[in-house]
């Protein structure tokens, strides 16, 4: 059952989110996404983050969402900051980053979703689509 | 046959149809810093559109032909082994162009027949390298020469280097990307930031680098765009940056358009400036700020530069 994009970015933006919160609120982001495209959200983990597997997950035969590759990167790596106990930990600025780059992603996933019928979203992805499937899955692969 | 011309030094110059327009900032200031850098661009002869967007989303050998005519007239009339573009839509264009040349049989075939047609020689795979302005500047002068040059002339400035999508995407037409120390990333680039650091900018620690902004559906989802364009404005605040550096015109007019957007629609005011790249870059090397077109941008960053003593 899909989260409403209005509760994702209010709990994104409620003050003092944990970094567990803004991760999990991450991957109901992409959840949307998967289950709007008519598959179940992967259980599985990538590089320890099931964020980075959803995110793969939702990549596959539509290479424009690999334009927010990077922002679930980074949100992995703002967790990995306030986690690890090293000298970010617990910084404000840092979850205050944190914040803005699970936002990036909700305004990305929910903006290709309501423009889903206008065209492609991301236009520079768009020429891969004529590569047969098997090369593109190698591509999403490497 | 056109004598070969191969050095970082004296480039084919592909500026495409922005620099003309709205990012005339950009063409200027990449002029100038040549001159002050003693770099030589030689303009690509009887250009034409690189197939952007609107080409490539109906008919994509079509937009692969575009480009490569392009690399054609550098390559095979002009002698160049190098074509620098500073734009990112022009500089992934052309990339797309190489890689599907190499990769696709019907985008050669297509290619040789409109080629043939157009009365001019095709272009084949691996004739030319492709090289953006921070590629050309940073492989050309190099950091250490940048640092002699500018003697730290940015030192004060906070900048938020602001890469945009294609400049990394798709990952698979930037073969030579992520290879080790000293070529470029396209998880986390960092070139921009090396120059201007090396022209002793201080580089903010900023995670929306390479994020969407929106721009494809600038015209037929504003709100989503303005949306998009906010949030990396306020990272770039937040990130503590007095301007974003840029360097992709279509970037660049968008993050100004939408500043001023956000203001008027949803009342978000923010007071960050943007500016290329190679304006920042020739300000260091003594050029004034007419001189690399400053005057040109929407989003004035004269007045932060001046605060500074820049």
């Amino acid at each position: 059952m899909a989260t409403p994009w209005e509760d994702i970015e209010r709990a994104i933006e409620a003050p003092g989110q944990s970094p567990e919160r803004l991760l999990a609120l991450g991957e109901q982001i992409l959840e949307n996404w998967l289950e709007a495209k008519g598959f179940t959200p992967t259980e599985a983990k990538r590089e320890s983050f099931r964020l980075l597997a959803l995110h793969h997950q939702g990549a596959k035969d539509e290479p424009s969402f690999n334009a927010c590759r990077e922002t679930c990167r980074e949100l992995a790596w703002h967790y990995n900051l306030l986690k690890d106990g090293g000298p970010e930990a617990g910084n404000a600025a840092t979850r205050a980053m944190m914040v803005m780059v699970a936002k990036h992603l909700m305004l990305f996933v929910r903006g290709k979703m309501e423009v889903a019928e206008l065209g492609e979203f991301c236009c520079s992805s768009r020429p891969i689509r004529a590569l047969d499937k098997d090369e593109l899955q190698t591509q999403a692969r490497g | 046959m056109a004598e070969i011309i191969n050095t970082m030094k004296r480039v084919a110059y592909y500026h495409g149809c922005a620099l003309d327009g709205t990012g005339h900032g950009y063409n200027r200031s990449t002029r100038a810093l040549a001159g002050a850098l003693d770099l030589e661009l030689e303009d690509v002869k009887n250009w034409n559109c690189c197939g952007a967007m609107e080409t490539k989303n109906i008919d994509n050998e079509v937009q692969t032909y575009l480009s490569s005519r392009v690399l054609s007239i550098a390559a095979n009339e002009m002698g160049h082994k190098k074509v620098m573009a500073p734009c990112n839509g022009c500089y992934h264009n052309l990339k797309k162009a190489e890689y599907d040349l190499g990769h696709k049989e019907k985008s050669r075939e297509v290619v040789e027949r409109i080629s043939a047609k157009a009365g001019h020689e095709p272009y084949k795979a691996g004739q030319i390298e492709i090289i953006h302005a921070v590629d050309w500047i940073k492989e050309s002068i190099g950091e250490e020469g940048i640092r002699e040059r500018t003697k730290g002339k940015l030192k004060g400035l906070k900048v938020a280097n602001y890469y945009g999508c294609m400049y990394t995407r798709p990952r698979h037409i930037f073969p030579g990307r992520d290879a080790g120390p000293g070529t470029e990333s396209n998880f986390r680039p960092h070139f921009m930031d090396d120059i201007l650091g090396a022209a002793g900018a201080t580089n903010v620690d900023f995670p929306l680098k390479s994020a969407c902004c929106g721009g494809a559906h600038t015209l037929c989802d504003s709100d989503t765009s303005t949306k998009l364009c906010i949030n990396i404005l306020q990272t770039a605040e937040a990130a503590g940056a007095d301007v974003i550096a840029t360097e992709c015109p279509t970037c660049h007019a968008g993050l100004e358009m939408h500043q001023i957007r956000a203001e008027k629609v949803f009342g978000i005011k923010t007071n960050v400036k943007m500016i290329y790249f190679t304006q920042l870059l020739g300000i260091a090397m003594g050029l004034s700020h007419r001189k690399v077109g400053l005057q040109e941008n929407v989003s004035d960053a004269s007045s932060v530069l001046k605060a500074k003593g820049i």
